[in-house]
């Protein structure tokens, strides 16, 4: 069991009752093994897509084209279901403060930023409309922010539909605090809890008294990573 | 009209152009609207044209791709309206960025779904259309033109207003086209170049390959008739004309040629 295992496990846990909705990943082999993990084992009902805009009907490896395509999801449809809400979206973040504010636009000054990045693609809708997951592979101070330099996707204080969980390279980490402010849920196996107080720019609940570890995966769960993703593809993603 | 010609079968009004007669009739100050999303399925050989013909200051809408970056490189782009700017499997599009951290450009920065709902109201001819996309996020901070609106019923909700994305031309590129216009995609994705074809005073459709009208058929089924003539002010052929971006099935993307794009946009630093 690696490291890489507790995140797609941990991200998965994220689609958990979720029903007869899409799960979407950003793409990566995390979030996209923790929508098919989900599918596969606790979570039958999920809707997985192949990453370009086919339904599977079955659930391919990772790469693999499916055998069954049960649905058509072209952008035209999957921003016409961002708005439906029939989706919970797992999305990435460059900067993400206390409350769940996240950018992938630009860093710097909007004007004429230090750094433009992808612009802020659906996120502002995804977060208005549907369940979010966020997944940052690198939880550090450059990442875990005070303030975040462009809102693109909404935090709690600004009307964000629900925020169900961040899970990082660390630490699983949600909302259900009495100001809507970020809380650590569990750190994984091998971390403490001050490893993630330091990897944080901003002041986070539960990080007094016992704090849970992420549980790991079953025997089962690693069997079908080990099919989904026989190259750990997923292991590039997390830091060893 | 050709006398002698069974109506509905031969094209009797051939709009079939070059890539230059199209960049040609593009005027400085002028908005264009570009098909396709990301590097996907983008009209690579019109933009290319537009590249080395006279019109600047250029509004470019378009969910954006090397398309964006080409016209940005070139100085013809005083405007981008997108979602994004990517190259989808190399995630940032370099010359798009060193514009923007020039400051050489203006930026309308809108949500995915807001930018389909403009191009839903050009499209319908409609002022704007109201949606939830964009509220509460710094989209609205940056466009401070941007209004809401109320719900008139019992909701009271207030919606952004996302004026409609009317364009002076758009240019999109499908698979097959007959010379009147009536265009025809064969890959698993329209994208939005109906919207884009509908929202403009314009549309140009280049295309892989001119076929007959009677041959429309024979590739695809009748739902893959994405473009009516009527839409269409020209017709261009040109094979490979959305390379290096995919152009499914006639093509996927060529990474190479794209990985090779940006280390060329490295070195012009």
């Amino acid at each position: 069991m690696s490291r890489a295992d507790v995140c797609v496990v941990a991200c998965a846990e994220a689609f958990r009752g979720d029903g007869e909705i899409l799960a979407a990943g950003i793409g990566g082999a995390i979030t996209v093994l923790a929508a098919r993990l989900a599918r596969l084992t606790f979570e039958p009902d999920l809707i997985t897509h192949d990453g370009v805009c086919l339904l599977t009907g079955d659930v391919p490896a990772l790469g693999q084209a499916p055998e069954v395509v049960e649905g058509w999801l072209p952008f035209r449809e999957h921003l016409w279901l961002v708005l439906n809400g029939r989706r919970h979206v797992m999305l990435g973040a460059s900067q993400i403060d206390r409350h769940g504010n996240t950018n992938i636009s630009c860093i710097g000054d909007w004007a004429r930023p230090k750094a433009q990045l992808l612009g802020v693609r659906g996120a502002p809708g995804n977060t208005r409309c549907d369940p979010t997951s966020y997944w940052i592979p690198r939880h550090s101070r450059r990442t875990f922010v005070p303030e975040v330099d462009m809102v693109s996707g909404l935090g709690t204080d600004r009307g964000a539909f629900e925020l169900r969980r961040v899970v990082t390279d660390l630490a699983v980490l949600d909302f259900a605090s009495p100001d809507g402010g970020m809380r650590l849920v569990s750190v994984h196996p091998g971390v403490s809890v001050d490893d993630v107080v330091a990897a944080t720019g901003f002041e986070l609940h539960g990080v007094s008294g016992q704090v849970a570890r992420t549980r790991e995966p079953t025997g089962e769960e690693l069997a079908v990573l080990d099919r989904l993703d026989p190259g750990r593809l997923r292991e590039r993603e997390v830091a060893a | 009209m050709s006398p002698g010609m069974s109506p509905g079968m031969s094209p009797r009004v051939s709009k079939v152009m070059t890539a230059e007669q199209v960049a040609a009739s593009v005027e400085s100050g002028m908005t264009v609207g570009i098909g396709g999303w990301g590097s996907r399925r983008k009209p690579m050989a019109l933009v290319e044209a537009l590249v080395r013909a006279p019109a600047r200051d250029l509004t470019i809408v378009s969910y954006g791709g090397p398309d964006v970056g080409l016209l940005c490189a070139a100085g013809k782009v005083r405007r981008v309206v997108a979602p994004f700017v990517t190259l989808d499997t190399i995630p940032l599009e370099p010359h798009f960025r060193r514009a923007r951290q020039a400051g050489e450009i203006a930026f309308t920065e809108y949500d995915e779904g807001m930018f389909m709902f403009g191009l839903l109201a050009a499209a319908h001819r409609l002022p704007f259309l109201p949606t939830r996309a964009g509220l509460g996020s710094d989209v609205l901070r940056v466009n401070p033109e941007l209004r809401t609106v109320r719900s008139p019923y019992g909701d009271g909700e207030e919606l952004v207003a996302v004026p409609a994305l009317t364009m002076d031309v758009a240019l999109v590129h499908l698979n097959r086209a007959d010379a009147r216009g009536n265009a025809q995609y064969l890959g698993p994705d329209p994208y939005f170049d109906d919207l884009y074809a509908k929202a403009a005073g314009r549309c140009y459709v280049s295309c892989e390959r001119l076929v007959d009208p009677a041959d429309l058929l024979k590739e695809g089924p009748v739902q893959s008739l994405l473009i009516s003539r009527s839409m269409v002010a020209g017709v261009v052929e040109a094979p490979g004309g959305a390379g290096f971006t995919s152009c499914e099935p006639d093509y996927g993307r060529d990474e190479a040629a794209q990985r090779r794009y940006v280390e060329d946009a490295r070195e012009q630093g």
